[in-house]
């Protein structure tokens, strides 16, 4: 079979004929590139902030809160309560803390590297504190990198006094942290400060999320410290009981830990929750968002390429005569297809390269007025191949039937 | 004539079932998309008090140290120290003025065997309820001599009211808050500003069923009860007594009630920073005094997220207007024929066109009703989202008459090009052709 290459001329010639349709199949693809590059750019930072790793045992542990307890009391109830939790079936570590990644419950300071700084220092770096009590770093499943967790005297030892800065000197911070506070050297043995406080870095450990994520800035999101923390000591600073189980116990476990809790302090309010439930919660309103991103895209894909079928129906039926002339002179059904395949590829090609200026100026925009990022390069030929794709696929129909046009017709008067 | 052109459409759009369908289901999800998103939009930045909001003023001031601070544009606080709010209280400069911080209340109810709960609650001052015309179903208020006595009072929500005492007055009975008991002097009627502005920065929540407990600000504190955010500038010695450490947990709001008023307080407030910062108490001379539709605007009470997807539904709505142009073109150039026997037998122009405009009016009239439909079914999708204000989300009226303005309007423009290019067509070549 003998290959012609593809006249562009008379399909160019043609297009001139037909100039408005052809803009408006160029307009309409130039706005669906434009907007899908951005809603996709979207989608895909939602996805990766839903996504963001927190190094502890999310899937099996389950957490109660315990709100309204008398603050004298807590030396005797947290032991009394920890010890009841144990004996729950299927329980494998249980601890306590002030808070946990992605509780929206976050309890801020601000810290230096020199013995002089203070809380209003613009340098200082501020950070979540997580205050924990003995075993919670083995319920939660944190990793120790370097150094140790706390040691049971240390856990002893610390307490609130009148200060919100416990009284302790060591300190164990996330691998995030501890870059951002000494970018170049090792963090092991040094000393953060908060005028008259100070803590010394006894640990580092894998990447553990704040109470609060920074969705701009996904580094800031892991900038937290661990203090220990007695019971006896933490003046109502403890709410969260965390328990950890196998993945398959959490729904029981949770349930019969709220109701222990409950029944062992009738004045308090306890509540369970796992704790995948709490990360979902966190990011609903990102993922809700995201979904209508991709149904929107999705929609409008089609009602692109409805738009095509029809304005591309419409020639065909239009021109049956040429279509029947060619094909007696000798074209092919391959080449007529060819004809209005490439006539597509054509447009959407114009489409594109408009669409591709388009979304990027649509996002320098939303740069200026919204929190959002630059959209990274490759999106721009990611939306025109899938807009070429979308064409090539929305012309194959009425191709088709133009291809079937019987070289007859061209003899018939119309 | 008009009668004429409305028939002639129906027949058009009749004979071309396949292509109609595409158009009016188009710009039927176009309208939808946009309704849907302009709804939600409208609700989140509606006005929480209308009668009262451009008399409802928010001072602020900056306790902050001069490092980092850049004259004229660092902003200053949205929350104030407890001496600076009582200040601001007792110089009276307002028509009302209160101070005000949210907090939790765990509520003990009275039945046998019957397990507490937190509710959230506001801790304030006496002026809180008539300056924010919280209408009241019993009792009232509390008076500034009850704020200054810590009086164990409270004023509760109707739906705690309706939890606790099945809706009946419970003016004078006794609730237990916090392990104290507190007697009700007042109950609310169902109030619940939306967004609730007075929460913005002090942790609360923006949207919902609003506070459950409002209690006088010294009664609560008394209680060890403490606010839901603070801030703190400097070293904090003891952070049980947040009256006298170096921490910000309180919004004022105060009510003025004319121009004159608001320069005046203006002054008031430019004054007070002076003379604090002549005392060596403050470092920064900063001022501001929003309006309270200026300060949710400053607090950015409409999230993103929101503003994005209208302006994505209307990038939407653009695609399926140009796509309806397309299609209605497609539709009239086939009728090159019609059009000319039309011309030929004495139809002018304007009659052309008309006809072809009334045909896209008709395509726009369906798209609205069908657009409505999408509306409703976009709106039952946000209502089943998490977001705080998804309840709220309900198309009223105004935006009921509005999606057939939009789908009119659009269809119309859509139709204009479609139209034109009939309506210039020379009759010869087309009779000719035929």
């Amino acid at each position: 079979m003998e290959i012609r290459p593809i006249e562009i001329r008379p399909i160019l010639a043609s297009l001139r004929k037909h100039r408005i349709p052809a803009l408006l199949i160029v307009l309409e693809i130039a706005l669906a590139c434009a907007v899908l590059c951005n809603a996709v750019f979207m989608i895909s930072k939602r996805v990766s902030d839903i996504q963001l790793p927190n190094a502890i045992d999310e899937q099996g542990l389950v957490t109660v809160t315990l709100r309204g307890t008398d603050d004298k009391l807590v030396g005797s109830d947290i032991p009394r309560n920890l010890v009841a939790l144990r004996g729950i079936p299927g329980v494998q570590q249980v601890g306590i803390t002030s808070s946990l990644p992605l509780s929206h419950n976050n309890w801020g300071w601000s810290f230096g590297v020199s013995p002089d700084s203070v809380i209003a220092n613009q340098k200082n770096i501020n950070v979540s504190l997580y205050f924990i009590g003995e075993g919670g770093d083995k319920a939660l499943g944190l990793h120790v990198l370097q150094g140790r967790f706390f040691n049971a005297d240390e856990f002893a030892d610390s307490k609130f006094d009148t200060a919100p800065l416990p009284e302790t000197h060591v300190v164990v911070m996330t691998q995030s942290a501890a870059r951002q506070f000494w970018p170049t050297q090792p963090a092991l043995g040094k000393t953060i400060y908060s005028k008259p406080y100070y803590y010394t870095v006894v640990g580092v450990v894998a990447d553990v999320l704040r109470p609060n994520v920074y969705t701009q800035n996904t580094g800031k999101s892991y900038e937290a410290v661990y203090f220990p923390m007695s019971a006896g000591g933490s003046k109502g600073a403890f709410s969260y009981y965390i328990l950890r189980g196998a993945a398959q116990d959490r729904e029981r476990i949770m349930r019969e830990a709220e109701q222990k809790l409950a029944d062992l302090n009738p004045a308090a309010v306890a509540k369970g929750k796992i704790y995948m439930d709490i990360r979902h919660d966190y990011f609903a309103d990102m993922s809700s968002m995201a979904w209508m991103l991709v149904l929107v895209c999705v929609v409008m894909l089609a009602v692109t390429a409805f738009g095509i079928v029809g304005l591309t129906s419409f020639w065909v039926g239009q021109r049956r005569r040429q279509i029947g002339i060619r094909r007696a002179v000798g074209a092919t059904r391959g080449h007529i297809m060819q004809y209005f395949q490439t006539e597509n590829f054509l447009l959407t090609a114009a489409g594109v390269l408009l669409g591709m200026a388009l979304a990027f100026g649509i996002n320098i925009y939303l740069l200026q007025h919204y929190e959002m990022e630059r959209m990274p390069w490759y999106y721009l030929p990611g939306g025109a191949i899938a807009l070429w794709l979308l064409g090539q696929i929305a012309v194959f129909g009425p191709a088709r039937r133009a291809s079937s046009v019987p070289p007859v017709v061209a003899t018939r008067s119309v | 004539m008009f009668g004429y052109y409305l028939d002639l459409a129906l027949r058009s759009l009749k004979r071309n079932r396949v292509l109609t369908t595409l158009m009016v289901l188009a710009l039927a999800l176009g309208i939808g998309a946009t309704i849907t998103t302009l709804t939600v939009l409208r609700l989140l930045s509606g006005d929480p008090l209308p009668q009262k909001s451009a008399q409802l003023f928010y001072p602020q001031i900056d306790p902050n140290s001069k490092e980092g601070y850049i004259e004229g544009q660092t902003k200053p606080d949205s929350i104030m120290t407890y001496p600076d709010a009582m200040n601001l209280l007792r110089a009276q400069r307002g028509a009302h003025q209160a101070a005000m911080a949210l907090t939790q209340a765990k509520i003990m109810p009275k039945q046998a065997n019957a397990r507490p709960f937190f509710g959230d609650a506001v801790m304030t001052t006496a002026d809180f309820f008539t300056m924010f015309a919280a209408p009241f179903q019993y009792g009232g208020g509390w008076t500034a001599a009850d704020d200054d006595n810590r009086a164990q009072l409270v004023v509760i929500a109707s739906f705690l009211n309706d939890k606790l005492f099945g809706g009946a007055n419970s003016v004078g009975r006794v609730i237990r808050i916090d392990d104290h008991d507190l007697r009700i002097v007042g109950v609310l009627k169902p109030w619940a500003p939306q967004p609730r502005f007075y929460a913005q920065d002090l942790g609360g929540r923006s949207y919902g069923d609003g506070d459950a407990v409002f209690l006088p600000l010294h009664t609560a504190r008394a209680m060890k009860m403490g606010p839901q955010d603070i801030e703190c500038y400097a070293a904090v010695p003891d952070v049980d007594h947040i009256e006298t450490a170096p921490c910000e947990w309180l919004g004022v709001w105060v009510e003025l009630n004319s121009a004159e008023a608001v320069t005046s307080y203006k002054a008031f407030l430019a004054g007070y920073v002076k003379q604090q910062v002549a005392m060596g108490r403050f470092q920064r001379s900063e001022t501001s005094l929003l309006d309270l539709m200026g300060w949710l605007r400053q607090e950015q009470v409409v999230p993103d997220d929101v503003r994005l997807q209208a302006g994505l539904a209307f990038g939407f709505l653009l695609i399926c207007v140009v796509n309806t142009v397309g299609l209605l073109l497609a539709k009239c150039l086939r009728r090159s024929q019609e059009i000319g026997v039309r011309r030929a037998l004495g139809a002018t122009r304007m009659e052309i066109f008309t006809q072809f405009m009334v045909e896209a009016g008709i395509v726009g009239l369906a798209g609205g009703v069908l657009g409505l439909l999408f509306a409703e079914l976009g709106l039952l999708g946000i209502r089943h989202q998490p977001a705080q204000y998804a309840s709220l989300a309900h198309l009223d009226l105004s935006m009921f008459l509005f999606t057939f303005v939009v789908a009119l309007i659009a269809s119309l423009i859509a139709g204009i090009l479609p139209a034109w290019r009939a309506c210039v067509l020379a009759p010869a070549p087309q009779l000719k052709a035929a």
